[in-house]
């Protein structure tokens, strides 16, 4: 029990009035960085970070991962209200929550989300408290053949477990991978389809893609419907919280599931992203109602926050042991750590002591001050949306492309999102779905790498996929998922026949 | 020389300093001091800004007449809002860590009154910050902190750049290559890897940062002094390098030492040589048993292939002379800094200093080196 005696140490230091105050700024400064749309995450504690060079240490560190919680918390406000995530892994997010926004359930929303969140980051942070050095190991088994056979499962599972129509989803993953290739290639040092242009060289920038497909056709699909002049009805009242939390045992399975889908990705260096997608499917294959999710069901909410969150938080640990952060939130915080000499690597647990226990006991106080202060914000988010759509609408489009514009300082970036937004308009209209393709632009290139390095490695030989336990398992999952609607119909005739 | 022109300006600000509420007040007339028009010669402008004060604050013109007069740099340019340090690399690599050591150093010693943020523009393999810097020629508020890149790039992936389109500040550092293998491996000199690596049946794994860049460049030469195959995995980043050699996913990587110092330090990996002429130069123990000096030349073992990255930083192309100035000066207090020293020997980096023709010349010397190795090494696009 070293690591509760350890922990309570960390308390020690945080429980000072100073350090609470510290936390409430920053949670309040984080939330308010996640909110904007565009700025978002990574900018917002980019700006923020060097408020944090006057403190001392501890200080520093507190506020430091205040900011990054609240960006967290706030990130799900705009993927709820507007359509727009502002993290790769808010995305799943979008998917119920804001039909429920729609349907004046924003409040309901908002609650399942972040109360998710609290419970996706607790288990984590559990996690990362008693099995901290164990995982460090287990994040080292990884190389290109295991990271490979997780990028298979995720997109085996998108198709296999998909509601979509199968041949729309792979052209939606199709269009993915390809764009997705942009820019320069890492295995051979070369460029690919930039065509001279000195502005593809950065490739496709998935926030400024999603940016596009989800908030811009949202807005263009609004105004073909007829501008509405009044706002949606937004009941405020806190009351809406204990609804939820009542409803909340129901959905234990879905909760659980998705956390520990959430920490084993979140552990896996570079898999944060796609926790949220699988968390979403898999709620959605066990579900009875499979018709009613992505038309605002709040389980749809809960499965993807709660995986976010417990992999965003499980991220933490790979980043501290190994260097290698999971977002671009996680990679300036990175940074910040640097600068107080937090240098990641296998010795930090053992030589920095204070440092990480003061950092492992802030998540559990900045997540439970962050809930509290988040609900009390509930219904004054909610009440966004009482704004009519013709005045609100503007805003959006033009917040939309200070955010696109904000990533790279690119202008070509903001025609690109006008682009993505007619695309993203398009495949609504003939009814393909939009998330295989965000999912395969993020990890696409990803996936690609570590198949080349693998094969590099085995000068070609596939079976690198089965070569040890680890690997194996993971390929294999991958490929019964990919088939499931196949086998699943086979089993069925099996059952069938002796009956 | 250089000591001396940067002491001067050094005390030319302080002077400035002194006289600051003055400044302020010539400011808030007479506009920003950048607004000064690049045509007007400074005498004339330091005049103007005189007149201006001369009406609302005759009291201070005596003050404002010596500084003006003692010194061209109190009314030089600086900053008027937050400098950036463009990192051509990702999160954690060895030039963000150089990045965050200068913003430190400048924020705690208040080195500038503007505050730094380090982007990081690693995408393309560094390229898009190459492109930044080349996208506002007149923008005098960001830095980049360059190195090997600006040869390479260009040579292996075509990209339009050419490190003459930019302004040289300084030379801040030169950082060395090592040899690396998995503690657990039995190898304890090059010439048992390099045996090994020969006749094993399958390539040697060699793990490094990019595709035809100077990890690979490295290998290649590598293969040609021993005769040992190996096949080049290239990663992302050198930290990515570092946990792949940790978990035994390859056989050796040529990292930084900044890049596997943690992982050193741990008993993880083991170093075999350093690609330099001499030993790294810090005595200091880094491990139990090790200091950085304890690592010997790939030279002294037989296999003589040398490699130095240099560290400097830029501004883009179009910036005025007095803006090139202060950054020369800024960067130049940067290393005096306890933050930098401290830097330099924790990350084993090679410490120099140039700045004006000397860099200049060095840049060039560099350029035509760098362009032979990747020459020889065949990996200059066609």
């Amino acid at each position: 029990m070293e690591a509760l005696g350890l922990l309570l140490y960390g308390f020690s230091v945080l429980l000072t009035w100073k350090t609470l105050a510290l936390m409430l700024v920053g949670l309040v400064l984080g939330i308010f960085v996640g909110v904007l749309p565009g700025l978002g995450g990574p900018n917002g504690v980019a700006i923020l970070l060097p408020l944090t060079f006057t403190m001392d240490p501890t200080s520093a560190i507190v506020m430091l991962s205040c900011i990054y919680w609240g960006a967290l918390f706030g990130g799900a406000i705009t993927s709820i209200l507007f359509n727009i995530p502002g993290e790769a892994w808010s995305v799943a997010t979008t998917f119920d929550g804001y039909p429920m926004a729609q349907q004046g359930r924003a409040a309901e929303a908002l609650t399942a989300a972040f109360t998710s969140s609290f419970i996706g980051s607790l288990v984590a942070v559990l996690l990362i408290t008693f099995l901290a050095p164990g995982i460090a190991s287990f994040a080292l088994q990884f190389g290109p053949p295991e990271f490979f056979a997780v990028y298979l499962l995720t997109f085996c599972s998108f198709v296999g477990l998909g509601r979509e129509a199968k041949h729309k989803t792979l052209i939606s993953m199709a269009l993915g991978l390809l764009l997705s290739g942009v820019g320069m290639d890492t295995v051979s040092g070369q460029l690919r389809m930039t065509f001279g242009s000195a502005d593809l060289l950065r490739g496709v920038n998935f926030l400024v893609a999603v940016i596009g497909l989800f908030g811009i056709s949202e807005i263009l699909l609004t105004m073909e419907e007829r501008l509405a002049l009044r706002g949606h009805s937004a009941r405020i009242s806190l009351r809406v919280v204990w609804k939820v939390w009542r409803e909340l045992p129901r959905y234990w399975a879905t909760l659980l599931r998705s956390s520990i889908i959430g920490c084993w990705l979140g552990i896996t260096p570079g898999g944060a992203i796609a926790a949220s997608f699988m968390g979403y499917n898999l709620a959605k294959r066990f579900s009875k109602d499979k018709e009613s999710f992505g038309k605002g069901r709040i389980e749809g909410v809960f499965a993807p926050e709660t995986a976010a969150h417990a992999s965003g938080t499980s991220a933490l640990l790979p980043m501290l042991a190994l260097g290698i952060p999971g977002s671009g939130t996680a990679a300036i915080l990175l940074g910040g750590l640097m600068v107080w000499g937090l240098n990641p690597g296998p010795l930090l647990f053992v030589e920095h002591k204070e440092f990480v226990w003061g950092l492992i006991a802030s998540m559990y106080l900045g997540n439970v001050v962050g809930l509290v202060l988040v609900l009390s914000t509930v219904p004054l988010f909610a009440a966004v949306l009482r704004v009519p759509f013709a005045a609100i609408a503007p805003m959006i489009v033009v917040s939309c492309a200070i955010g696109a514009y904000a990533i790279q300082n690119a202008v070509f970036d903001i025609w690109l999102m006008v682009g993505f937004g007619v695309v993203g308009y398009v495949f609504k209209k003939i009814d393909i779905p939009l998330a295989p393709l965000t999912l395969a632009l993020v990890l696409g290139n990803r996936a690609e790498d570590a198949f080349r390095l693998s094969m590099i490695g085995s000068a070609g030989d596939l079976r690198v996929f089965w070569s040890n336990g680890l690997v194996g398992s993971v390929t294999t999952l991958a490929l019964v998922l990919l088939f499931w609607p196949l086998l699943s119909r086979v089993f069925e005739r099996m059952r069938a026949t002796p009956a | 020389m250089q000591a001396e022109q940067s002491a001067r300006v050094i005390s030319a600000r302080r002077h400035a300093a002194a006289d600051q509420p003055a400044e302020q007040a010539a400011e808030r007339r007479a506009g920003a001091r950048r607004s000064a028009p690049q045509g007007v010669p400074r005498a004339a402008f330091g005049l103007e800004l005189c007149h201006s004060v001369l009406n609302r604050w005759p009291a201070r013109l005596a003050a404002m007449l010596m500084a003006t007069v003692l010194s061209g740099a109190a009314l030089a340019w600086e900053p008027s809002k937050p400098v950036e340090i463009v990192v051509a690399a990702g999160a954690g690599g060895a030039s963000d860590q150089m990045a965050r050591m200068m913003q430190a150093a400048i924020q705690k010693n208040s080195l500038m009154k503007q505050p730094v943020v380090v982007s990081l523009k690693g995408a393309a393999s560094g390229a898009e910050a190459l492109m930044y810097m080349k996208s506002d020629p007149a923008d005098a508020h960001r830095a980049l902190i360059a190195y090997s890149l600006i040869y390479m790039l260009p040579l292996s992936a075509k990209i339009p750049f050419n490190w003459r389109e930019l302004t040289p500040v300084s030379v801040v550092a030169l950082d060395q290559l090592v040899l690396w293998v998995n503690a657990k491996q039995p190898y304890e000199s090059v010439k048992a890897f390099a045996d090994a690596a020969r006749s094993s049946a399958t390539p040697f794994k060699m793990g490094g940062t990019g595709s035809r860049r100077e990890d690979h460049v490295l290998t290649a030469f590598l293969e040609k002094k021993t005769g040992a195959r190996f096949a080049y995995l290239p990663y992302k980043s050198g930290g990515e390098a570092a946990t792949q050699l940790v978990g035994d996913h390859i056989q050796a990587n040529v990292n930084n030492p900044s890049e596997n110092l943690e992982v050193w330090r741990a008993g993880q990996v083991r170093p075999l040589c350093v690609f330099d002429k001499e030993r790294i130069a810090y005595k200091s123990a880094v491990t139990a048993t090790q200091s950085w000096n304890d690592i010997p030349t790939c030279r002294e073992q037989g296999v003589d292939v040398q490699y130095l990255m240099l560290r400097a930083l830029f501004l883009p192309g179009k910036v005025g002379p007095d803006t090139t100035a202060f950054y020369v000066d800024l960067f130049h207090r940067v290393t005096q800094t306890a933050e930098y020293k401290d830097y330099m020997e924790k990350q084993a980096l090679k410490p120099i200093y140039l700045t004006g023709n000397d860099m200049l010349k060095f840049l060039q010397d560099d350029e035509a080196l760098n362009r032979d190795l990747m020459t020889e090494a065949g990996f200059v696009a066609k």
